[in-house]
């Protein structure tokens, strides 16, 4: 499974939830797959998905999923002490770890190499780290929300990007039509 | 009143409840206030475009952000300003010391000084310079100015608005 059937998959259960999702093909193909106002697509800025997503979540009582990717999560390591410290449990972290910076061209990263990103998580402190193969995403995801635990997940998928569109959507529009779902 | 519980007191008058912070000698009093305030929470952040994000997401939760931060980040962050903060039209008042300026005691500040304002004027963000404690009486203001207009704006304070650098 590729990132896109990832997506496919989990889209049902995160519907009805608050998702801020990362700039490049991960936001692209959420929003050819299942555009949601409650979905938050990242135009820009590489790495910070899973800091809007903990600030989102620790201002507002709804549950909030930060779809990251393994290179942006490597850009801004600094993100999982302060996830960890600040424990917010409407709050998951779902890492689509496919081993590339996938939307530059699928590039090696780290992370698919001798870096593991849940024992990175762990050793940062946070207490709910799930690892898990891309075919179980969706049922770790479903459990994680009932649990009302702050959880990062770290779905481990194969590389490779399916054609899909840009996002034209105005960013004051995407921004705006997010709070009013927000405040909904 | 001291000048630290003068500056937050103007962040809790204008609803500023969420303020992140990568630490400068200059702030720690600020700081030190903040985190004794119940209505602000304080998230320190370990770079400042990680606290840029925080400040997004908090501000779409309805929250009030705010980023307290030294100069030298304007060179970490000149892309998420851009493509997050201005991009999207969020409100961010940022709090700065301007290490590098008069009484400056470290010649490696004074490399970024010499950009910051030249930066921030690249950027279109607003710039306010506090060098006398005087200048403190205009926060309250730009604060009300930062939300009314839904823009990054950057309060410079340098070392004579702090009083020097004591016994450094």
């Amino acid at each position: 499974m590729i990132r896109s059937d990832v997506l496919r998959d989990i889209a049902p259960v995160i519907r009805d939830h608050l998702v801020v999702c990362n700039i490049g093909l991960p936001s692209q193909e959420l929003h050819l797959l299942d555009d949601q106002p409650t979905n938050f697509y990242m135009l820009g800025t590489m790495g910070l998905s899973s800091s809007i997503g903990l600030g989102l979540a620790l201002a507002q009582d709804k549950k909030v999923i930060s779809i990251d990717g393994d290179g942006s999560v490597l850009t801004n390591f600094g993100t999982l002490p302060t996830i960890a410290n600040n424990v917010a449990d409407n709050y998951i972290l779902l890492i689509i770890d496919n081993g590339s910076y996938g939307s530059t061209g699928d590039q090696p990263t780290y992370a698919g190499k001798k870096t593991s990103l849940a024992a990175v998580a762990k050793a940062c402190g946070c207490e709910n780290v799930i690892e898990c193969q891309a075919s179980e995403t969706k049922e770790v995801l479903q459990d994680a929300l009932a649990s009302n635990k702050m959880t990062v997940i770290v779905c481990k998928c194969d590389s490779g990007n399916i054609k899909v569109p840009v996002i034209t959507m105005d960013p004051v529009v995407i921004r705006d039509r997010f709070m009013k779902a927000v405040q909904a | 009143m001291s000048i630290h519980t003068k500056i937050v007191d103007d962040l809790v008058a204008n609803d500023i409840s969420f303020v992140t912070t990568v630490p400068c000698k200059q702030l720690a009093g600020v700081i030190d206030e903040i985190d004794a305030r119940s209505e602000i929470y304080h998230i320190p952040s370990n770079k400042e475009d990680e606290g840029m994000g925080l400040c997004a997401g908090a501000f779409m939760g309805g929250k009030r952000p705010a980023i307290i931060m030294q100069n030298t980040a304007i060179g970490v962050t000149i892309n998420t300003l851009a493509t997050l903060t201005q991009f999207y039209r969020m409100p961010l008042p940022m709090l700065i010391s301007y290490r590098g300026e008069l009484r400056e005691p470290v010649a490696c500040q004074v490399e970024m000084a010499v950009h910051t304002k030249a930066l921030l004027n690249q950027l279109n963000i607003p710039t306010y310079h506090f060098h006398k404690e005087s200048d403190a009486n205009e926060l309250d203001a730009i604060l009300k100015y930062t939300f009314m207009c839904n823009k990054p704006v950057a309060i410079l304070t340098d070392a004579s608005f702090w009083g020097g650098y004591g016994d450094q």
